[in-house]
């Protein structure tokens, strides 16, 4: 984010300002998934269940949007191969 | 209490002249205003509001959109989604269907929804009662509403269709209620002028116009409404780094509230040839008075009889009738009061375990001034109590003989019940 403005600047009607891809909501996250494209069968279920579309398909293989992902695992819940682990995010 | 002008813009014989009640007098005021979206939920005394705009419906003389929700949490809701889309949109209810509506009053404010709202006031449960007082409208005193409060069902009439003018005023764009008191106005009969449709339409400018904003995605401002063309978020997320500066919104908002009910008032005076004070706050037989009362609603009336009385017994009394109590007029109002020797606050509900709510708004106007009355509170009329001429003529001369000890023995006092 660029720096905060005053209230001044803003749009009245708590309006956002910016698109919502702006905001990253990703640094929420407190589990990772982490995907082995071994493991993988290409089934696109955890892409289905993703409530946040942070399952990407770059026409190969299964990605994760970590801009987007908060960690909710249900894709690894999902996930019919168990391909998909919940790793901690590393504590700062 | 009117005032009359000698050359209104729709002279009084160019007003129709209808025997209603307050209630059917918001329906009639809410028809004439071009109103979008109606979405409601019955209860007493409002009921005969909705009731009578529905019949407009039925007949086919409106084009509004009717709603017959489930519940008024769901009025208020449907209100919010039509507003934001930029309908006008109004509603109306009573005491625990306000309560009801607690919530969503909230998000109407804060999203700048100008929605006008009538109140029928009464008295909140338990023990159920459908009579008057102020304490549903005191619930929500707090939610960043414009509250207005009027004394008869001509004022019912106007401030309905004003209410919407300054709703929708840039300046503003706020939501309005217009408290108009369960069944001694909601339900009694009063002969008011009514304007030609054509005037009304002309007082508002037409339908209502939605107000642009400047977003980074959109290189030129667009309307503050929800439209696939050019896509606004109405009330995501905010936190801790937005949340605090969009309330400031509100606050600015305020502000500026006064000056438009002000010009509203004068407008109107001259279309019409009737205004309420300043708009504000109506004060009579205020400049050399020794005692003032203040009040809300229909009982200013009978307080403006009993000032009356007594200034032909040359006692040195006099009154304001507040007739819009958030945003609080503080500073005018002590202007008025201040050279009284006793203030006496009338109020028709009570903060449990604290006072009257105008009382302490009036104590906040007066603390800065060195010189400033004595001030007492009379809560009264809870629960549709009546406050009959003699009742309030004793609290006049309790006040004289405060203003005539120069100290107050007790500063809240309950006018009207058994002990």
């Amino acid at each position: 984010m660029t720096e905060l403005r005053g209230y001044k600047e803003l749009p009245i009607g708590a309006v956002p300002f910016r698109l919502s891809t702006d905001y990253k909501t990703g640094d929420w996250r407190a589990l990772r998934p982490v995907v082995d494209n071994n493991k993988c069968v290409k089934c696109m279920l955890c892409w289905i269940f993703c409530p946040d579309m942070a399952i990407i398909w770059d026409g190969e293989q299964i990605k994760v949007n970590y801009d987007y992902c908060k960690g909710c695992g249900i894709c690894a819940h999902e996930c019919p191969v168990k391909a998909i682990d919940m790793v901690p995010e590393p504590s700062e | 209490m009117t005032e009359a002008v000698k050359t209104p813009h729709i002279p009084l014989e160019k007003q129709k002249l209808l025997t209603v009640n307050g209630d059917e007098a918001v329906a009639w005021a809410a028809k004439q205003s071009l109103v979008d979206v109606v979405a409601a939920y019955p209860i007493t005394p409002q009921t005969i509001i909705v009731e009578k705009f529905s019949e407009f419906v039925a007949n086919g003389e409106v084009h509004t959109e009717f709603v017959p929700v489930e519940s008024e949490h769901s009025a208020m809701s449907a209100c919010v989604g039509a507003a934001a889309a930029g309908a006008r949109a109004f509603t109306a209810t009573a005491a625990n269907g306000l309560a009801l509506m607690w919530e969503i009053l909230y998000i109407a404010a804060s999203l700048r929804l100008p929605i006008v709202l009538a109140v029928a006031n009464r008295a909140l449960s338990a023990p159920i009662n459908i009579h008057c007082d102020h304490s549903d409208a005191m619930g929500m005193r707090d939610a960043g509403w414009v509250q207005l409060f009027v004394e008869n069902v001509q004022e019912a009439y106007d401030t309905t269709i004003q209410a919407f003018k300054i709703a929708e005023d840039e300046r503003v764009l706020l939501p309005v209620a217009v408290n108009l008191d369960g069944f001694f106005l909601s339900h009694t009969l009063e002969n008011i002028h009514i304007l030609p449709d054509e005037a009304v339409h002309e007082f508002l400018g037409g339908y209502r116009k939605v107000p642009k904003v400047k977003v980074d995605y959109f290189d030129e401002e667009v309307p503050l409404m929800l439209n696939p063309a050019r896509p606004l978020s109405f009330g995501p997320l905010d936190l801790y780094d937005y949340y605090f500066e969009h309330k400031m919104h509100q606050v600015e908002a305020m502000k500026r509230v006064p000056e438009v009910v002000r010009e509203v008032n004068e407008k109107w005076y001259e279309l019409t040839g009737r205004k309420y004070g300043d708009g504000v706050l109506v004060p009579y037989e205020v400049e050399d008075a020794d005692v003032i009362v203040t009040v809300l609603g229909s009982t200013g009336g009978t307080v403006r009889h009993i000032v009356k009385k007594l200034r032909r017994e040359g006692k040195k009394v006099g009154m304001v009738r507040i007739r819009m109590f958030r945003p609080f007029p503080h500073k005018e109002l002590a202007e008025i009061l201040k050279n009284a020797k006793v203030v006496g606050v009338m109020d028709r509900a009570i903060s449990f375990g604290s006072y009257g709510p105008s009382f302490l708004e009036i104590n906040t106007a007066l603390y800065d001034y060195k010189e400033k009355p004595l001030l007492v509170n009379y809560v009264y009329g809870l629960g549709g109590r009546d406050a009959p001429p003699e009742l309030l003529e004793k609290m006049f001369h309790e006040l004289l003989s405060d203003a005539e000890k120069g100290f107050v023995e007790k500063k809240l006092r309950f006018l009207g019940v058994r002990e």
